[in-house]
């Protein structure tokens, strides 16, 4: 079992689809223990790659993922922009040139994205910030595909360990960004990033699920 | 929401058009990306000094853009860092040269989006140091936190190393200075109303009528502490004796290897403040306080500076770092030596702050 690169831009449409949906969501979340513009940044920023998909989508993976990247950079601000942009530009360095992924593949696109987050914001496991989602879907995604697991039961572990980890940032202290500010009165709601990490991963499996 | 404003979505882009066309003779503007500059940019062999942050703080950067302090300003959404192609456009358009110091505001968001602008700056061969401002005392377990936020202590970064830059200071002598005035200045800052940012039309948070909030930064997050609101000397003296009695403090930052290419962490202390110490003071409006209010904070301030031995040897009364709308003061005090001092008395013109010229 494959991604294609029509899945990726299929992922990539259906993830502005879900961040328009979660806008206010995300937002709320922020409201609580940041500064309230997160569902707003990442639905301008999917709004730009939508604008910027047509010109990449006859390249390859890597190319169609590093202007993902780009236009994160360029439209988001605050933290999720350099932290979202670097994940993706990272991503696509990590597949440059395919037109398809293996899991193999994806386990070293997952790797280098979420090492390009962690290099970025300096954010360690627990720290409630979008690393809590990422890195565990990251170890059990790899864990599924070296234990020979379809494409799609290995998304599916991960996007189960993402949104236990997103879970687990609600009782969290927050250490990292905005939220640190707020010390014992971060605790009790759930982290903005973990969440909108854990949306993404989801709508992968969502459109490998549909279209294969 | 009552504001002045045409449609949200409009509103940093309107506001820059209309200083654009307020102020020909000293800046342009860019749009999209979006910077301020200097009308005679680029100044040629001059370092030139960047700054940039969220909108909603004005005149705060772009009001500071002009002979003698800034040379650009990358004013980001309400309340939102700007994106490193603003800072990255604006370092080409202004670069003379001599190198790109960017002074940045000890926020996540700011930092990364800066780093990253170095980053690219770096690639096309331009000279490039951040130096971070984390000056306000109201971050209590800094070691637990992204650290210190940056407030006042920017404005007069940017005041003083803008006239570094303009009497000739290469670029480390610029970034040296900064990291200096950044080592010697601490504010503290309160609210007594919130402020709403229009692209989400509520306030920010609640605070009741008969309620303050103590700490705040300057995007309207919480502070240190609630309270019943008290008298004006009261809260001047809770904002200028946690500043004075506040004691020596480490950070580590990260810095620019101009050399190697790559980012290098520094650890960084500052000294409290002593009797006999010069200082700036700066009192500060939050957006929505009265002059005349501010009159009465100074008052007290410098009575108590004269008590604690600190002498005011210059002042800045005013709104020069806002939150929005918010009613609210910030307090910001400078040592100073006598080559800031000289910086601070050298000619500038801006929109925002003009003397000497």
């Amino acid at each position: 079992m494959i991604v294609t690169k029509d899945q990726i831009v299929l992922w990539l449409r259906r993830v502005a689809d879900v961040l328009e949906e979660n806008k206010d969501y995300l937002t709320q979340l922020d409201a609580a223990i940041g500064d309230a513009d997160h569902g707003i940044n990442m639905d301008r920023g999917f709004k730009r790659v939508l604008g910027q998909l047509p010109k990449v989508e006859d390249k390859d993976i890597g190319s169609i993922l590093k202007t993902t990247g780009m236009a994160l950079i360029s439209s988001v601000g605050g933290a999720g922009g350099p932290l979202y942009g670097t994940l993706f530009m990272r991503a696509g360095m990590a597949v440059d040139g395919k037109q398809e992924l293996t899991p193999e593949d994806l386990v070293t696109l997952l790797r280098a994205a979420v090492d390009g987050v962690v290099q970025r914001g300096k954010a360690e496991l627990g720290d409630k910030t979008m690393v809590d989602a990422l890195l565990p879907a990251l170890q059990a995604f790899q864990k599924a595909v070296e234990a020979g697991e379809d494409l799609d039961v290995a998304l599916e572990r991960a996007v189960a360990a993402a949104e236990e980890g997103m879970k687990a940032t609600i009782p969290m202290l927050a250490k990292k960004g905005r939220a640190s500010y707020l010390g014992e009165r971060s605790i009790g709601h759930q982290d903005p990033g973990a969440t909108s990490s854990y949306l993404i991963l989801k709508a992968l499996l969502d459109t490998v699920r549909e279209t294969t | 929401m009552k504001k002045l404003i045409n449609k949200p979505e409009d509103f940093v882009r309107e506001s820059l058009e209309g200083m654009a066309l307020a102020h020909p003779d000293l800046i342009k503007i860019h749009l999209d990306p979006n910077f301020v500059y200097r009308a005679d940019a680029p100044v040629q062999g001059k370092v030139a000094v960047i700054s940039g942050g969220g909108s909603g703080h004005e005149p705060m950067h772009g009001g500071f853009v002009g002979k003698g302090m800034l040379d650009a300003a990358c004013p980001g959404e309400v309340f939102t860092s700007p994106t490193p192609d603003q800072m990255f456009e604006a370092a080409k358009a202004v670069h003379g040269g001599a190198g790109v110091l960017f002074i940045v505001k000890n926020y996540t968001g700011d930092v990364m989006n800066f780093e990253m602008a170095a980053e690219l700056a770096h690639t096309e061969g331009i000279p490039v140091q951040n130096i971070l401002i984390d000056d306000d005392v109201a971050v209590k377990d800094s070691l637990y936190t992204a650290g210190r936020r940056g407030t006042g202590t920017t404005v007069l970064a940017e005041k003083i190393c803008g006239a570094a830059a303009e009497a000739g200071y290469d670029l480390k002598q610029v970034a040296d200075l900064c990291r200096r005035v950044n080592l010697n200045g601490r504010c503290m800052g309160m609210a007594l109303t919130s402020c709403t940012v229009p692209a989400k039309g509520t306030p920010t948070f609640e605070l009741g009528d008969d309620e303050m909030e103590i700490g705040i930064g300057i995007h309207g997050e919480p502070g240190r502490e609630r309270m019943k609101i008290k008298s004006a000397d009261e809260i001047t003296e809770m904002l200028a004796l946690a500043i004075i009695e506040d004691p020596a403090y480490t950070r580590t930052v990260r810095e620019w290897d101009m050399e190697k290419g790559e980012w290098v962490e520094v650890e960084l202390t500052d000294e409290p403040f002593r009797e006999g110490d010069q200082v700036i003071a700066m009192v500060n409006s939050m957006g929505g306080t009265p002059v005349a209010e501010l009159y009465v904070v100074y008052r007290k301030l410098h009575e108590i500076c004269e008590k604690k031995g600190l002498k005011i040897v210059r002042n800045l009364v005013g709104a020069y770092i806002t939150s929005l709308e918010m009613q609210g003061v910030s307090i910001t005090l400078l040592r100073v030596d006598d080559e800031m001092l000289r910086f601070w008395d050298a000619p500038v013109h801006t929109p925002a702050l003009r003397w000497g010229m």
